[in-house]
């Protein structure tokens, strides 16, 4: 291995399938775990373990191949994994390859939604993780401290990060651009289908003031609540009691709709000064479609919505390329750099004591 | 060198500035596709500190507000836009506020320069010596100043209601404000409208109640249905009735009718003229 033998080793959602990452996932108390047998390799002078949904990684600094391959077989060890079954996806890159590709995953270039910023706070985390466990030398400090600025840089220059791509997050977007804060927004949902819990749940981690559920079943829409911490409405009181919500999201199975356009001018009536906005996410539709020429109100229907997230996932993938540009170019310059340190001040592996040190 | 300057000419680099932030905003929003807001915010206050020089060799030259020709009239408006947009436009943290506003400072600061016919004549001694006259007058348009920006914000309501209408939210579209933002912000600027021309409306009055001739009987009317256009548009609005696109539109209209209402204003004017030429600044001893 050439240079300070900066590698990559891990598993990721581009190769391999779910049911591997399931088994291969490291939560707090696992990595800690790992971590602490990880330890004694020799040879193995710094590491940081990223573990989400899509990916596992190590990120660290090595001596020899012979290092890694020891790592590798430490790990699928302590998870109960087959070794040959992890060759067959393993992602195992070095040096620059390896620096190119943390960038692109803490830009979100590599996530399974293009451009998602989620990906960023969980390399962060990973790397304070790792600096708590004096797991870091000068080799990751500088690689990831290069790898925030990166991102950020890309994230602003290009639109890799503009638009939401998933139904729910555009449906919360658009609820921004009519009400602005969401911290005096109160949200109905109507019926407790899947795509409306999501929403609801959107909207909620995006700090909406209150989330009251009606279902047609109040024991379900009861339930629904609980989980949400929301408050539940008898269905039959939905349209008298419109003009205490600014959001109302429609996801219902009813056969016919569920909210009418005198309905929805009676409550406009109630409070003149604020929008109504609908969101029908159910098919057949929930609101009456002339609900949308009420003036200052605004409906939007399960394929508007599907538009915009993918009229936003299109305009992400055009920025793919020119965002990679940008990123080679910094991890080129990054591993001249890295290269130019040398190999880093540790321990030998003569001395036998690793620099990673336990959790 | 910039002090051998005329106030016309600070006026003009005034504009150029104002125009600058103008092209700076289109080519961000074309180019990297989002306005540009720091810049273009620092681009109009130094746009505004020369044209605070250029009208300040102006006042000093006919000793007081430079309020006696159209031309001094939409430089005057324009400054106060300005001097409202550089409060607000840093609380209101808005880029797309900035591009606009710089559209419509150039616009009127181009526009005013560039015909001369409104620089033709200028009064001296407009208000007589008396600072309440100037008072009235400069409030009267600080307010109309305020109805400019206004008539922004509600062209910016507008362009957000269409947005959310038409389901096109991309492009300049996603960088507007909300709409209950943006009818907040239009709101005060009307209460705040509405006060100000209130104020100098009550202060022209008092000298006018006692000397009846000092003012014509159409520049009173045209002020108080101003006014009054305002003050019925703040009370439908507070009440319910004047609600999104039609608060938007009056908002755009007010401004429209305090622009008109300028001409028959500044026609009715009773003072010393004389023929313009540019103002240099005191010799040096």
């Amino acid at each position: 291995m050439s240079g300070p033998g900066f590698f990559l080793l891990g598993a990721t959602h581009q190769r391999a399938p779910l049911a591997a990452r399931e088994k291969l996932a490291l939560d707090a108390e696992a990595s800690a775990a790992l971590q602490t047998e990880l330890a004694s390799i020799v040879g193995l002078r710094e590491l940081t373990i990223l573990s989400t949904c899509n990916r596992v990684e190590f990120y660290g600094v090595a001596d020899t191949p012979e290092t890694l391959a020891r790592l590798e077989a430490v790990y699928c060890a302590r998870q109960c994994f087959s070794p040959a079954e992890f060759a067959t996806f393993r992602l195992s890159l070095n040096g620059r390859d390896a620096i190119q590709h943390l960038f692109e995953v803490a830009t979100g270039l590599d996530s399974q939604m293009l451009g998602e910023t989620e990906i960023f706070g969980q390399v962060k985390a990973a790397y304070a993780t790792a600096q708590t466990r004096q797991s870091t030398g000068p080799v990751l400090n500088r690689v990831f401290q290069k790898t925030f600025q990166a991102a950020k840089y890309v994230r602003t220059q290009t639109a890799i990060t503009v638009g939401q791509v998933s139904i729910a997050n555009v449906a919360v977007d658009l609820a921004q651009n009519i009400f602005g804060d969401l911290k005096a927004t109160r949200i109905l949902l109507l019926g407790a289908g899947d795509i409306g819990e999501k929403t609801a749940k959107a909207f909620q981690s995006r700090g909406a003031a209150s989330l009251t559920v009606a279902s047609r079943n109040l024991e379900r829409a009861m339930e629904l609540a609980t989980t949400f911490g929301a408050s539940a409405l008898p269905f039959d009181q939905r349209e008298a009691r419109l003009a205490e919500f600014d959001v109302v999201v429609g996801s219902t199975a009813a056969p016919e709709t569920v909210i009418s356009v005198v309905a929805a001018a009676a409550a406009l009536k109630k409070r003149p000064a604020r929008p109504l906005f609908f969101i029908d996410l159910a098919l057949p539709r929930d609101i009456e479609a002339g609900v949308a020429d009420l003036e200052n109100v605004f409906l939007y229907n399960l394929d508007d919505l599907a538009k915009i997230a993918e009229s936003h996932r299109v305009a992400r993938l055009a920025e793919v390329e020119r965002a990679r540009a940008m990123l080679t170019e910094k991890s080129a310059a990054l591993w001249q750099q890295v290269s130019a340190q040398g190999a880093p001040q540790a321990p030998t592996p003569a001395a036998g004591k690793p620099a990673v040190s336990p959790a | 060198m910039l002090a051998a300057l005329n106030d016309r000419q600070w006026l003009w680099l005034s504009a150029g500035f104002y125009f600058a932030g103008f092209l700076l905003g289109t080519w961000s929003l074309v180019r990297r596709g989002r306005p540009s807001g720091v810049l273009v915010y620092a681009l109009i206050a130094v746009g505004y500190g020369l044209q605070l020089a250029g009208l300040g060799l102006r006042g000093k030259a006919v000793g007081g507000c430079p309020l006696g020709n159209t031309f001094e009239l939409f430089q005057f408006t324009a400054w106060s836009a300005i001097s409202l947009y550089l409060v607000i436009g840093v609380a209101f943290r808005s880029s797309v506020l900035g591009y606009f506003t710089a559209s419509l400072a150039a616009s009127l600061t181009l526009l005013s320069l560039a015909i001369p016919a409104w620089d033709s004549g200028r009064r001296l001694r407009l208000f007589g010596h008396n600072p309440w006259i100037e008072l009235h007058a400069a409030l009267a348009l600080f307010s109309y100043g305020v109805f400019a920006l206004l008539a922004l914000t509600s062209l910016m309501l507008l362009l957000r209601h269409f947005s959310l209408k038409s389901k096109n939210l991309g492009g300049l579209f996603s960088f507007l404000p909300s709409m209950v933002d943006l009818d907040q912000i239009g709101l005060r600027l009307l209460s705040t409208g509405v006060v100000l021309l209130a104020a100098s409306l009550a202060v022209g009055a008092n000298y006018w109640l006692r000397d009846p001739a000092s003012a014509s009987l159409g520049k009173l009317l045209v002020t108080v249905a101003v006014w009054l256009a305002a003050s019925i548009a703040l009370i439908l609005r507070l009440r319910g009735r004047l609600l999104a696109k039609r608060f938007a539109w009056t908002g755009l209209l007010l401004f429209a009718a305090a622009l008109l209402s300028l001409w028959p204003i500044d026609s009715s004017r009773q003072a010393v003229t004389i023929p313009s030429a540019p103002v240099n600044p005191p010799a040096r001893p």
